[in-house]
């Protein structure tokens, strides 16, 4: 029992600074999400047949595909075929994000849908143009709406982050694997892994209710 | 109020309009002149807010013409287009204001963002309007703490605010509480006796009888009759405005 204590508290420093790669990891994924995500799903809803066409594919291959393989398809295939040289948190960050970004443009594509019609025909005889009105009218309020969304996301990106472990990238995961290995304690090393996550999600999801909150509309319900 | 010797301000011609399959308007045409009010009327789905919307290019015709002071817009003009409806205002039956800004900043918008005015400008410019409406005290309020009545004289002031040549209005007051239509139709009214140029569609007959010049009766996508309010609604004109219009108060519970 004191054996496990000592291996959990050397192990902590190492393993948190895991955490650190982890929350770096989903952070970037989230936001590169939410500007490959948006334009998608402007596209989705407005767009001609074209620019439909190139969002949906773009949101099936990356729905379609197991995360796992993309990672592999890109970290070793693509990137090194372009000749970009990238470290595995790195290219972890961008296809989760590249991932993200289709299922978040679902989101945003539901709430952009779900605003009454009129208000955008509203803009539009105000002499807005269609690209201030989306940018000025519609995503404002769309985005309001897509916060709760938004937490369920990042709860999925980060236990994602996880696969990162595969490329190398030194993650929770990665750290609490490589720890576990050596010591043989798995099962607390496993379970304090798995409190760590449950603590991340836990955070960002109760940061995301406090954001939702300070940008609320008073007396609106939707 | 009319002056029938000038041209139209607004001239309307042989609009017509397909929607799914159907024709919702068959060669519209009217003419719109300055300081003049038009009042559209007839039974739900004979294409008022089709016409009116298309007025503003909301909607766009398969066929006809529209000039604004002896000018046309080509519709995929961007730039023109967006000229063209700063100076036609839209009020919309359900109001639509931005529900993520406040009164005022629903005036402002446009404002800032299209004629490109600055920040405190703007404000003062939208704080004049929300007090030609009554609404000065309620500019830092949300559309969703706002009475169906206020959003409405919000929406006024929003479309007033870009100097409109032409007001449009489709039904104003149709999705108001009773107690709650005088107060637009207050505003409306100093707006007409102003000058304002404007075309409305409503089932208000009182307010009709007082201010229109001339009463437009739309059925299925045709102006079937037109003429004074006078002269349609008089008793025993046998006309079928008067018809439509009686009906409408008899379900209202008053008589013409
Ligand atoms: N986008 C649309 N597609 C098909 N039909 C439409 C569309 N918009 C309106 N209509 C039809 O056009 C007709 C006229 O509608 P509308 O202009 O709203 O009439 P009103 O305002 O006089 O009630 C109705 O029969 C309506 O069903
Ligand atoms: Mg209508």
């Amino acid at each position: 029992m004191n054996e496990t204590l000592t291996v959990l508290l050397d192990a902590l420093p190492f393993v948190l600074q895991g955490a650190a790669v982890t929350v770096t990891a989903v952070v970037g994924a989230m936001f590169l999400g939410l500007f490959i995500g948006v334009p998608l799903a402007v596209g989705q809803v407005y767009g001609g047949r074209a620019v439909r066409f190139v969002c949906d594919t773009y949101v099936w291959f990356f729905r379609g595909v197991p995360i796992l393989v993309l990672l592999f398809l890109f970290y070793f295939g693509l990137f090194n075929f372009i000749g970009l040289n990238l470290n595995a948190v790195a290219a972890a960050t961008i296809v989760l994000g590249m991932t993200s970004g289709a299922y978040q443009s679902q989101i945003f594509r539901g709430s952009i849908l779900s605003l009454p019609k009129g208000q955008l025909k509203a803009a539009r005889a105000l002499g807005m143009s269609d690209a201030l009105a989306i940018r000025a009218i519609i995503l404002p309020q769309a985005l309001r709406l897509s916060i709760p969304g938004w937490s369920n996301e990042y709860s999925i990106i980060l236990k994602d982050s996880a696969l990162a472990f595969v490329l190398g990238a030194s993650e929770i995961m990665a750290r609490t694997h490589f720890v576990a290995s050596r010591t043989y304690q798995h099962l607390p090393l496993y379970v304090s892994a798995a409190v760590l996550y449950f603590l991340l999600t836990w955070a960002g999801v109760a940061a995301l209710r406090v954001l939702e909150k300070r940008v609320r509309i008073k007396g609106y319900v939707h | 109020m009319k002056t029938n010797d000038k041209t139209p301000l607004m001239r309307v011609q042989g609009l017509s309009v397909r929607l799914g399959g159907r024709e919702i308007l068959k060669s519209v045409s009217l003419d719109l002149y300055e300081g003049e009010m038009k009042v559209l009327i007839g039974p739900s789905g004979g294409g008022k807010s089709t016409l009116l919307q298309c007025m503003n290019y909301l909607i766009l015709s398969d066929r006809g013409e529209i000039e604004l002071e002896d000018r046309h817009v080509d519709p995929h003009n961007a730039r023109e287009l967006c000229g063209f409806r700063q100076q036609v205002g839209m009020i919309f039956q359900d109001f639509n204001l931005f529900d993520h800004l406040t009164a005022v900043d629903n005036v402002s918008i446009a404002l800032r963002k299209v004629r490109g005015m600055g920040k405190t400008e703007a404000r003062d410019r939208a704080m004049a309007e929300l007090s030609r409406v009554g609404l000065s005290d309620k500019a830092r309020l949300y559309p969703a703490e706002l009475s169906g009545g206020q959003k409405q004289r919000v929406s006024i002031a929003r479309a007033l605010a870009m100097d409109p040549k032409v007001m449009l209005l489709d039904e104003p007051t149709s999705a108001l509480d009773p107690e709650l239509v005088s107060e637009v139709l207050t505003v409306i009214r100093s707006l007409a006796q102003n000058g304002m140029t404007m075309v409305m569609a409503t089932h208000q007959m009182g307010f009709t009888r007082a201010l229109a010049d001339e009463v437009l009766f739309m059925q299925e996508g045709c102006i079937i009759e037109q003429g004074s309010p006078k002269e349609l609604l008089a008793e025993g004109s046998g006309t079928r405005t008067l018809d439509f219009c009686s009906q409408i108060l008899e379900v209202e519970g008053c008589t013409p």
